[in-house]
């Protein structure tokens, strides 16, 4: 075993027991009546037994069943409430919502925490403190555009947002509306070219790979470029995010500025990425916000199975907050499992992308 | 393993996402293909769509067209440069067949096919552009018998988006080079070959590399090529045709519902067109929007149907290298077992009966391990009110429909190619007055049997160059 090894799985040991004791410390917060939140008190009496008793370290979660997000459809939404923060302001974040109830998720302090552990991978000189940002991604009751905002307050900034309402580029999509569903990028270009020209010493960005292109495509017809209206770091998230995108953006579009990769949902915090480029072609692994969330790569026809490294399996997420406890919940997702690494000793994923039996249903790269 | 490149304005660019196709009976690959990314394509065509014209424009049309005529028999007869090595005519034909179903024997033939177009295509371009000179589309304006004429292209690149099914579609964009237009070409997953062989032969024989650009990729690439070019050509089922109707920029090659129509006055002698509808089913394995598949009249329908069925019923599968294979393979997996069983449901009709499943032992459906295969359907229609009488799948499948000739024209929809057999000039007067119809051709012509001095489904010269007025003070 090499050094460089043994010092990964020394850390990686820490981990896992870190990771153990946290699961004993969440399990008692949300199974304690008064801590824990309605939705799970109900759940754990008509399951007829007692987390608190069983449940002594991530491994015995499989106790648990699957969180299903359908759960997260309707009200009343305090159910998901902690008894112990329910008198702390609260919002609720959503998800899909295109047709139908959406998805509610509850935060209090989660985003801004789970957005401040973001901000310690941030390189500080590709991420200026103190300078502001441009929130390119979708508005309205998700978390993103408050998490972004509170990122660049983090770190000093005020943060710049544009208008985007996903459901209404879904809508376009699937009524074959491609006519509007163009001027509607347009219409959201135009709002993030209008806020780079007009003197805010915007450095920082976060965006999709869509938006970034068409961002940098208009620039370029304007005589103008990325690099020019002084962006510096850009984070950008989202299945489309591959290594060839990747790859075509840093030669092609950033002309030497920083992008970094993240993948993440309303149900977890924001997985980062060691930095990747033409030394390991471009390979994008995220590694989630442990032990605030862990990610694993299961057997798509055994959830309760870890493929090996190297293989590919379905995403299952565990969000282990104070605020949300989400156990094994398989993720729309697929990717191949990575190894512990240095500056995230615990296992990782790459190459996500939608979960292939389902891909057909799911509408992907809106905005 | 041999490595399709995407060719950016000819120069090769491998992608970090790749797609193998695979041999459609055995499984194994045959090649990996670099899949683009749209930006890539918004990218190019935005950075070099004018550079691809203006690069062609350097070279007088005449030359041009020497040019791609030599490109047709390199194309036939040369080795070209492909992957690490180079690509024997034969390889060619034997990795087409493998990948896209098609039986050796008629890959050799669409490749002739495609050399014949080239071979042919100052002919075809003198018809097309009804005898212009070159030099005024060139530059823009000319005087011809004394009359100022201006045409002025309506793009600089020609984009397309292709299928899989049917190689003998390329000879649709074989006219554009010529034409000083550059080309943009997004190929069927599972044919990329005759693209990069003739965009190869193309670049031996002169043409320049920055007109020609090849994007494989799926749908999304698609997209970013119709996105991205003022003018495209798009080939898909129903459903793409009726999304992109009403788009001036956007000429759709769908299904094409191609009929042959019995006329009152020759119908009691229908025994004579056997052969004709037996070729125009069959040809190609069924697979162009040329093949025939619906065999109209108000009466006998029943003796054609059986007729028909007694011919093609029987043929079975054969490997695809045998001279004698007329059938191709469905690649796609499930693809076969959806379309037989969309059969089976228009079959529940009262109505319609599947003439051809008494030479079937086993049904029409012939799952392999790898591909699947449906065997020749004649389908009887008692009316045109059935919904059978409506079908078309990429497979010899015809339906014989009952009905009579003064409703016939209007129950047959949407027609890419009517073989009329009438002599009756009322008839015949009525067929070409019918704008559902868009090749016609009346008398015992097959209707695979295309004159390539015609347009197909519209102009493609008038679709590329807009006449307008232009004065010039002396």
């Amino acid at each position: 075993m090499s050094t460089e090894n043994a010092v990964t799985d020394g850390k990686a040991n820490d981990a896992r027991t870190d990771l153990d004791a946290w699961v004993r410390e969440i399990i008692e917060w949300h199974f304690n009546p008064d801590t824990g939140c309605p939705f799970w008190l109900d759940w754990a009496e008509k399951a007829g037994w007692d987390p608190r008793q069983e449940v002594g370290g991530f491994d015995d979660l499989r106790k648990f069943p699957h969180f299903e997000d359908e759960w997260l459809r309707g009200g009343p939404v305090r159910r998901w409430v902690p008894t112990a923060y329910a008198d702390r302001p609260t919002f609720v974040f959503e998800t899909g919502g295109t047709t139908g109830i959406p998805k509610s998720r509850v935060a209090q302090e989660d985003f801004r925490i789970d957005y401040e552990l973001f901000s310690d991978t941030l390189p500080e000189d590709r991420f200026p403190r103190g300078s502001n940002w441009l929130m390119l991604g979708p508005s309205g009751p998700r978390r993103l555009r408050l998490a972004v905002e509170h990122l660049a307050q983090h770190r000093g900034g005020i943060c710049f947002c544009v208008d985007l309402d996903p459901r209404w580029v879904i809508k376009l999509i699937k009524k074959g509306w491609h006519e509007h569903l163009k001027a509607y990028q347009d219409h959201v270009i135009d709002q993030a070219v209008t806020v780079l020209s007009a003197g805010h010493d915007i450095k920082c960005m976060f965006s999709t790979p869509k938006l970034l292109e068409a961002l940098a495509n208009r620039l370029e017809e304007n005589g103008s470029s990325l690099k020019e209206t002084g962006i510096q770091g850009i984070f950008a998230g989202g299945t489309e995010f591959t290594p060839q995108w990747n790859r075509f953006a840093h030669e092609e579009l950033l002309d030497g500025i920083y992008m970094t990769p993240t993948y993440g949902n309303t149900l977890m915090g924001l997985a980062a990425s060691p930095p990747s480029g033409p030394e390991n072609g471009y390979k994008i692994t995220y590694y989630a916000p442990q032990p605030r969330a862990v990610i694993q790569v299961v057997d798509p026809d055994d959830a309760e199975k870890v493929v090996g490294y190297g293989e590919t399996g379905r995403v299952m997420l565990t969000t282990l907050t104070k605020e949300f406890f989400v156990p094994r919940f398989q993720e729309r997702d697929e990717g191949e499992r990575e190894p512990p690494c240095e500056q995230y000793p615990w296992d990782g994923v790459s190459g996500v992308r939608p979960f292939s039996r389902l891909a057909s249903a799911t509408t992907v790269g809106v905005y | 393993m041999i490595h399709f490149p995407v060719l950016r304005w000819g120069e090769p660019y491998q992608s970090l996402e790749t797609t193998e196709v695979r041999h459609f009976s055995t499984g194994e690959p045959v090649a990996e293909v670099s899949q683009a990314n749209p930006g890539i394509v918004a990218r190019d065509l935005r950075k070099g769509s004018e550079r691809a014209r203006d690069a062609l424009r350097e070279i007088p049309c005449a030359d041009l067209l020497e040019m791609v005529k030599k490109g047709g028999e390199l194309f036939k007869t040369a080795d070209l440069p492909f992957g690490d090595g180079v690509q024997t005519p034969d390889d060619f034909v034997r990795q087409q067949s493998a990948t896209t179903g098609l039986p050796e024997h008629m890959c050799r033939m669409n490749m002739g096919k495609l050399e014949y177009v080239l071979s042919h295509l100052d002919e075809v371009l003198t018809s097309l552009t009804r005898k212009l000179d070159y030099d005024i589309l060139t530059r823009g304006y000319g005087e011809e018998d004394g009359v100022m004429r201006s045409y002025q292209a309506t793009c600089p690149v020609l984009g397309m988006v292709l299928p899989s099914n049917s190689p003998g579609v390329h000879s649709l964009w074989l006219p554009i080079i010529p034409l000083q237009i550059g080309l943009v070409l997004k190929p069927g997953p599972q044919e990329p070959w005759t693209p990069w062989r003739m965009a190869q032969a193309f670049f031996q024989a002169g043409i320049p590399k920055e007109a020609i650009a090849l994007y494989p990729g799926m749908g999304e690439v698609g997209a970013a090529v119709l996105n991205n070019t003022q003018r495209s050509l798009i080939f898909g089922g129903t459903a793409t045709v009726e999304q992109y109707a009403g788009n001036a920029g956007v000429q759709v090659h769908g299904p094409g519902f191609s009929k042959i129509l019995l006329g009152d006055d020759v119908v009691d002698n229908w025994e004579q067109y056997v052969d004709l509808m037996v070729d125009s089913v069959l040809t190609n394995s069924g697979r162009g929007c040329i093949n025939c598949s619906g065999i109209w009249a108000s009466r006998h329908t029943r003796e054609i149907a059986q007729a028909v069925a007694e011919r093609i019923g029987p043929i079975a599968p054969l490997p695809p290298e045998n001279p004698e294979a007329a059938l191709a393979a469905f690649t796609v997996p499930g693809q076969a077992t959806a379309i037989s069983g969309d059969i089976d449901n228009a079959l529940k009709e009262d109505g319609v009966e599947e003439v051809s499943a008494q030479f079937q032992d086993g049904g029409r459906l012939v799952n392999q391990e790898h591909c699947d295969y449906i065997r020749p359907t004649v389908m009887h229609c008692a009316s045109p009110e059935v919904a059978m009488s409506k079908k078309e799948y990429m497979y010899p499948f015809v339906t014989v429909v009952e009905c009579p000739q003064d409703q016939m024209i209007k129950a047959i929809g949407a027609t890419l190619v009517a073989t009329g057999l009438t002599e009756d000039p009322a008839f015949t007067r009525s067929l070409l007055d019918a704008r559902n119809i868009d090749r016609l051709n009346i008398g015992p012509v097959p209707t695979i049997k295309l004159n390539w001095l015609q347009p197909h489904e519209g102009n493609i010269v008038d679709f590329l160059f807009r006449p307008r007025a232009f004065q010039r003070a002396g």
